[in-house]
């Protein structure tokens, strides 16, 4: 592993379009991925994107990490692979572990692109075997080509919910329903549609009560719940499932920027806490840089503008302004701004703003 | 303003239907698309996939596609384009009893010409018989297919999904 003036930690959209945005202003940045493939979360889209043609809308996500590996190739950008970062010391160095081996390296600039990690719910029998996790589910489904179960109750109705459900769906595993505790649809109601149309009833103001079953799920009781979240007596009934499925919601993978001393705020728009960062991604440690996920729980296509912002503010940081520079950070933020502007883009508005507010 | 039925089930109302659909006049002149795209979210692939101008997003790719049906010819491109899978062509003149409607329809195993299948509508409930005239499956469509099926006159308000009889 050969040392770097800016070192990429995680492969997902956010830290590859960060490596083509900084290769392209003359960077040598090094990846580092925990996964044998890169492309993160994207391998395993295989719906068709969001957002404008600069996002490569109605392309489907695994192709969107096809082209981005593809262009790094033809970058001779370096990646290592299986390679996480496990430690950020004092003086600047990042531990990195590949192959039962600690390599430390001390680059000058260091993107956090590390994404979330999923969210959890306990009720009586969640840890049966058969309570997955939604992105557990398509990891089976859509890179090793195994279907989790035959019928499934799915938990959650945010865009991760609805997506997962219409996969399994394809691949002709059974949804019994989509249940929600809140009173309306959290994910695109283009995707709600397409399910509904097939006869999965989505169940606002639901929660589960418990998963039944010895060994493992073979039902799970669910109820209405009223506006206090309380559930209401007589409107429990049973799912015969073999699978439950949960998708409620994404936290930020923030330990290399806690360990690396950028200030933290906990800011529930973002989905808890996240690093304060400037316009150009950077923490308030010099060099250190976040973006995706891990600043804030937003869609791929935001990911991937915000990664890029990332890129050109390490070019900034290393190399000094240029005007072609500025105006490349500018077309990418009016983008990003763009994405943003939108009812669905409300609530990463709001976080991000209070995060700004933040800086102590 | 969305219906509860939309917002909290996925399932398109009569107050949410008018906003997408064709004139009677227009109808009555050929296949026309019918763009089911109710909420703002950033997204414009119709628009520039059009090749009459006939769907319009605008700067803000947030804002609502606006369908200027007269320009419409019903050519089926922007149906296996959009990401929502939520536009379908429609042509009501396809003999005096039967219209047509064109989906995407992304599932395994494909009907075939000639196949009767189920007809489904908006809540997935079976509403009628149809019959495949035609399914559409070449890289253009980018791995979502797409069916046209023959429904009673009347129908194509309504059917949006279709499952295959065993």
């Amino acid at each position: 592993m050969t040392n770097t003036n800016f070192l990429i930690i995680g492969g997902g959209p956010a830290g590859l379009m960060a490596a083509l945005s900084s290769s392209e202003f003359g960077l040598d940045p090094l990846i580092i991925d925990e996964n044998q493939t890169i492309g993160g979360q994207l391998i395993k889209q295989t719906h068709m994107f969001f957002g404008s043609k600069a996002e490569r809308a109605g392309t489907r996500g695994f192709e969107i990490g096809m082209e981005l590996e593809q262009e790094i190739g033809k970058r001779n950008i370096k990646i290592e692979r299986q390679a996480s970062a496990v430690g950020y010391y004092p003086d600047g160095t990042l531990a990195v572990l590949q192959n039962e081996k600690v390599t430390p390296l001390k680059p000058k600039a260091v993107l956090v692109a590390t994404g979330a990690s999923e969210n959890f719910v306990s009720f009586p029998g969640s840890d049966l075997p058969g309570v997955y996790g939604a992105g557990a589910v398509q990891t089976l489904m859509n890179v090793y080509g195994i279907k989790p179960g035959r019928s499934v109750l799915m938990v959650g109705s945010g865009n991760i919910g609805l997506i997962v459900s219409y996969q399994l769906m394809q691949a002709g595993v059974q949804v019994k329903a989509i249940i929600e505790g809140l009173p309306k649809i959290g994910g695109y109601l283009v995707h709600a549609s397409k399910i509904a149309r097939a006869g999965v009833p989505i169940l606002t103001r639901h929660t589960i009560l418990k998963a039944l079953g010895g060994d493992q799920v073979s039902g799970a009781v669910i109820s209405k719940i009223d506006d206090k979240w309380q559930t209401i007596e007589g409107t429990q009934q049973t799912l015969e499932v073999d699978t439950i499925c949960l998708a409620v919601g994404l936290s930020p993978l923030t330990e290399i920027l806690w360990q690396a001393g950028c200030q933290m705020n906990y800011i529930p728009e973002l989905g808890g806490q996240v690093a304060w960062h400037d316009d150009l991604m950077m923490t308030t440690m010099p060099g250190i840089f976040t973006a995706g996920d891990v600043t804030g729980i937003e869609e791929a296509s935001t990911a991937m503008l915000e990664g890029e912002l990332a890129g050109l503010g390490a070019v900034k940081f290393l190399k000094g302004d240029s005007k072609a520079l500025q105006s490349r950070i500018n077309d990418t933020a009016c983008r990003l701004a763009a994405l943003r502007a939108g009812p669905f883009g409300q609530k990463a508005r709001e976080g991000k703003c209070k995060l700004a507010e933040c800086r102590r | 303003m969305l219906s509860d039925k939309l917002t909290s089930c996925g399932i398109a109302d009569h107050s949410d239907i008018p906003a997408s659909w064709p004139s009677e006049e227009r109808l009555k002149k050929g296949p026309v698309v019918v763009v089911e795209c109710f909420q703002e979210i950033p997204c414009n692939p119709c628009e520039t996939s059009c090749p009459r101008q006939a769907i319009v997003v605008g700067e803000n790719i947030n804002d609502l596609p606006k369908v200027d049906h007269a320009k419409c010819n019903g050519c089926t491109i922007c149906v296996s384009r959009c990401p929502g899978l939520a536009i379908f062509v429609i042509d009501v003149n396809y003999s005096e009893t039967e219209s047509l409607v064109t989906m995407p329809y992304e599932f395994l195993p494909l009907p075939e010409k000639g196949d009767t299948v189920s007809a489904l509508d908006r809540a997935g409930k079976e509403c009628c018989r149809a019959k495949v005239v035609k399914v559409v499956n070449t890289k253009a469509q980018g791995k979502t297919p797409l069916v046209t099926l023959t429904i009673p006159r009347g129908m194509e308000k309504s059917i949006r999904f279709f499952k295959l009889i065993p």
